[in-house]
């Protein structure tokens, strides 16, 4: 049984530390080119499908900016 | 399965927590405190304990911690966060006080302090964030620098014949009486994290047990002082500081865990890890 995982991250609050792409076992997530307010350079989704909702990413955040959802495919 | 389709209530999985308020946080991209804030609000929020704990924040980066947990807190002075806590549990035994310190404000300044509350054995929790380093004053040397390590005092790396000795405090409260729950951890990978939520579970547990002190110290960087990225500073403190400092319990329900029995026993013969930062 799979399961499917889906991402909501709060683009304003993320610092861009890049930690949370370490802890990403299947590359769902990268750094964008674009800034937000305050002039970092946000998290966002490259590769949704490949997410299977594990929240190793949101558990070492720092600003807890990762909201996971997971449903049983 | 459109993400419509999963981004249900019934399916969340990982929401930052309320306990934490809506500011978004002064610490520097990566900064192990962040994660160290949320994994506490965490478990205070699991525990249901709060509308009945207190938080003593110390002087140094976190000294805004009042700003982001929605429980009641007390600013104490430079290193005097335990001595306040001792007061406020003796006070009201009822209530839960946990203390939040660096390692510039509990092993420099309050070490006498730290160490006499943990030698009364105070009931009380004490989290320790160990970065090596004075972060909020720029990156100054503090106790627990490693040797040979470039901060802004010491820029040909720290040497001990003049620095002194890289300070491993945590071992050496261990020994006193007043523990009950020793332990180190860290949070740079998600594993990691995962369990030191649980060590800070179980410290806040042993309040109720009424024991004596349990100490948590949580091996974090930072990336501002050590002049690095966040992800290079957590590469660099895997390589070296864990060398020095390597994670795991030392003691645990009053009793030491027989792996920190083996380890002191090579406390006196010189540490590799050390050597190798030295340049000469």
């Amino acid at each position: 049984m799979a399961f499917k995982g889906a991402l909501v991250i709060n683009t304003e609050k993320c610092k861009g530390c890049e930690v949370c792409i370490t802890g990403c076992p299947n590359g769902v997530i990268a750094l964008s080119k674009k800034v937000n307010a305050k002039g970092y350079n946000y998290l966002e989704v490259v590769n949704a499908d490949a997410c299977i909702g594990c929240a190793n990413c949101a558990v070492i955040c720092p600003d807890g900016v990762i909201e996971v959802y997971r449903a049983k495919e | 399965m459109t993400r419509e389709d999963i981004i249900k209530p019934e399916n969340l999985v990982y929401k930052r927590t309320s306990v934490l308020k809506d500011a978004t946080m002064h610490y520097c991209p990566g900064c192990g405190h962040g994660t160290v804030h949320r994994i506490i609000a965490e478990v205070i929020e699991e525990m249901g304990i709060q509308d009945n704990v207190v938080g003593i924040s110390p002087v140094g980066c976190s000294v805004l911690a009042y700003n982001y947990f929605d429980v009641d807190f007390v600013e104490a002075a430079h290193g005097r966060a335990p001595a306040c806590a001792s007061a406020i549990k003796r006070l009201r035994p009822e209530t839960f006080v946990f203390s939040y310190q660096g390692d510039g404000d509990l092993a420099s300044i309050g070490c006498a302090e730290v160490m006499h509350a943990c030698n009364r054995g105070e009931n009380i929790t004490m989290i320790f964030i160990n970065n090596g380093i004075y972060g909020m004053t720029g990156g100054q040397m503090a106790p627990t620098t490693l040797e040979g390590m470039e901060t802004v005092t010491c820029p040909y790396g720290r040497d001990p014949e003049i620095m002194g000795h890289t300070m491993r405090l945590t071992e050496a409260l261990a020994q006193l009486p007043g523990t009950y729950y020793v332990t180190r951890q860290a949070v740079y990978t998600p594993a990691l994290a995962r369990k030191c939520k649980k060590a800070i579970r179980q410290a806040f547990e042993n309040q109720k047990l009424n024991k004596g002190v349990s100490f948590v110290e949580v091996t974090s960087n930072c990336n501002s002082g050590w002049k690095m990225t966040a992800v290079q500073a957590n590469k660099w403190m895997e390589e070296n500081t864990l060398k020095y400092f390597p994670l795991g319990d030392m003691k645990v329900n009053g009793k030491f865990d027989p792996k920190f029995i083996e380890r002191i026993a090579t406390f006196d013969q010189p540490n590799e890890t050390l050597y190798s930062l030295r340049k000469k």
